[in-house]
């Protein structure tokens, strides 16, 4: 007991030090937290959160039953799902391949370029693809119909918005999400490639048995990261891209969270839409968490 | 022999392949970019007919010398200036003291403290709570709330906090302490001077993110003196509000046609140009941040 008052009062400074941030933690994180109440109730600004009647689960229920939500689902669904198929292995195909290059100055060159992208802003990110897709005067349009096709109009189209938003999503990040395996491969055993030359095997059996198995870890932690956030895509990009043509492949949970609540001033049956993300997001979090744990013995908590 | 042979020649091929993808990825990473640039010192009928598409056509700097009359523009730009350098300064002032903090074994309930953190990296009020909650403390339409808002990523601390723990010795704090620094000594006087790597990858990552945010201001924000460069680019490059503006205010006559035109037409390069002038200061920044950045993420990928 005397050792761990002592131990408090001579590292008082330390919690000094972290003081500022959990007030602010406290403050804006945890506070607005209690405001999710609201979602159970039927919230009016001038009874505020406690006052306002309760109403259970009948925002739920509204939402479940909404014209939207099978539409809200599916698009959300289905760009997490393309992110993963695309956005999940392209950087790690980068990084081994990177590996693989002699020349310091072609591999520097690559990765300068690579990372350059993901410094754009969403603004002039989703600015550019407008301008590259305008079917008028677009690049891209001029380029198909250089090689004799027709004019698309992509981003009127909603079952092309999934592609205009996955491709330009890899465009962008590929190379900077290729960072931390790139990291990852220079800790392999330099002698167990040597070794396994000697033996005969090919650069690409090397890279299968050798260097691959070394990024597992960290591809199995990024891969749980990735399916704790896979109801909660990138929204400021998706909210860009909308227009009142696409809208069937482009409202996704947390655009039609902000619509609702911020511009139709609904702000229950937003929040429960919102926790309704969260909760989803926490089960798949956790899911793949006990998933990786029994396949690969590995897992984040 | 023969297999010996075969292996150096199929590895030559692997070589070649390799080097062809690469080349290939490069070239599609790169062209975009420099299309921009093309673009925005081209000739507008050039890029509207796709001429361009190598190399610039009829060199002008027309839509240069326009976006520096466009005002606001310049608005947007001194006040994200601004939220940037405060911004990333608040965040560094409480970032890396808390992650010094954390990376310490004398921390009684830091595991605790961890837990704290981290439940808020995957479970928040949500979007309405949290503007009702900015709200509560009088921050909507006030530049502070730019300022404020975000001052830690618990994903940042936990990257700094991996840092201090793995790369500053517990025997040079333990050898300051006999000396008789306290802990404030010894993070201002010691520690501080030993973090430039990370003190460097925390600003690239904080500075990037208040250059590049519009959503919070969209939000928060009501009065135009206050916008950050963000929301004008939003509303000249998505909205392409200036030529709508314009369509509004007249009554067509074939002269205000031709007008128009003209005007939707040095709206693109308008927009290649602005593309251009919001993004290059960081396009400057970041290649002499690499090393630390690089360095960063392999910090933050020992498992925090």
């Amino acid at each position: 007991m005397k050792t761990l008052k002592k131990r408090l009062v001579t590292s008082w400074q330390l919690y000094v030090l972290v003081l500022p941030a959990v007030i602010y933690i406290a403050l804006f994180a945890y506070k607005p937290m209690y405001g999710i109440l609201i979602a159970f109730k039927n919230f009016s600004i001038r009874k505020g959160v406690w006052g306002s009647a309760w109403v259970g689960f009948d925002n739920f229920k509204r939402l479940f039953n909404s014209y939207w939500f099978p539409v809200i689902m599916k698009n959300t669904l289905t760009l997490s799902a393309l992110s993963l198929v695309l956005g999940f292995p392209t950087p790690i195909i980068l990084a081994l391949l990177l590996n693989e290059v002699k020349s310091i100055k072609f591999k520097n060159a690559v990765q300068t370029v690579s990372y350059a992208p993901h410094f754009i802003s969403t603004v002039v990110m989703c600015g550019m693809l407008t301008l590259f897709l305008s079917p008028s005067t677009g690049v891209i349009n001029k380029i198909i119909e250089l090689f004799g096709g027709e004019a698309i109009f992509f981003l009127q189209e909603a079952n092309l918005f999934k592609w205009v938003y996955e491709l330009s999503n890899v465009w962008q990040g590929v190379g900077w999400s290729s960072i931390i395996y790139f990291a990852a491969l220079s800790s392999v055993d330099k002698g167990l490639l040597e070794a396994a030359e000697i033996d005969g095997a090919t650069r690409m059996q090397r890279i299968w048995h050798i260097n691959l198995p070394e990024i597992v870890p960290t591809i199995v932690t990024m891969f749980i990261l990735k399916c704790g956030q896979i109801l909660s895509i990138g929204y400021e990009k998706v909210y860009l891209l909308q227009t009142d043509a696409n809208i069937s492949g482009s409202e996704i949970i947390s655009t039609y969270v902000y619509k609702v609540g911020l511009e139709q001033a609904d702000f229950s049956f937003s929040t429960a839409t919102g926790l309704f993300n969260t909760v989803v997001n926490c089960v798949l979090l956790i899911t793949a968490n006990q998933l990786s744990k029994k396949v690969t013995d590995s897992g984040l908590f | 022999m023969k297999t010996i042979r075969k292996q150096i020649s199929g590895d030559k091929f692997f070589q070649l392949m390799v080097t062809i993808i690469l080349t290939v990825f490069f070239i599609i990473e790169l062209y975009p970019m420099l299309y921009v640039v093309f673009c925005s010192i081209s000739n507008p009928d050039a890029v509207a007919s796709g001429e361009v598409l190598l190399w610039p056509v009829g060199i002008t700097l027309q839509g240069y010398q326009k976006v520096f009359q466009y005002r606001d523009l310049w608005i947007g730009y001194g006040n994200t200036i601004f939220y940037t350098l405060a911004g990333t300064a608040l965040n560094l002032a409480i970032t890396l003291p808390c992650a010094y903090a954390m990376s310490r074994k004398e921390l009684m309930g830091r595991n605790q403290l961890m837990l704290f953190f981290m439940i808020t990296m995957y479970v928040s009020g949500g979007l309405i709570p949290t503007y009702l909650n900015v709200k509560s403390f009088g921050l909507l339409d006030s530049r502070w709330c730019m300022v404020i808002l975000g001052a830690i990523s618990v994903y940042n601390m936990i990257v700094a906090r991996t840092f201090f723990a793995n790369s500053i010795p517990d025997e040079i704090i333990e050898a300051a302490r006999i000396d008789g620094c306290n802990d404030f000594r010894i993070f201002g006087k010691i520690i501080l001077p030993l973090s430039k790597a990370i003190t460097g990858v925390l600003v690239l990552y904080y500075g990037t993110g208040h250059w590049n945010a519009y959503f919070d201001a969209m939000i928060y924000l009501d009065d135009r003196k206050k916008f950050p460069l963000q929301l004008f680019l939003r509303e000249i490059l998505i909205q392409s509000k200036f030529a709508e503006e314009a369509l509004t205010d007249s009554t067509v006559s074939a002269e205000e046609l031709a007008y128009l035109a003209e005007l939707s037409k040095n709206a693109d390069l308008m927009k290649y140009c602005i593309i251009i002038v919001s993004t290059v200061p960081l396009m400057f920044i970041y290649p002499k941040l690499q090393k630390f950045f690089e360095k960063g993420v392999m910090i933050g990928s020992v498992k925090g």
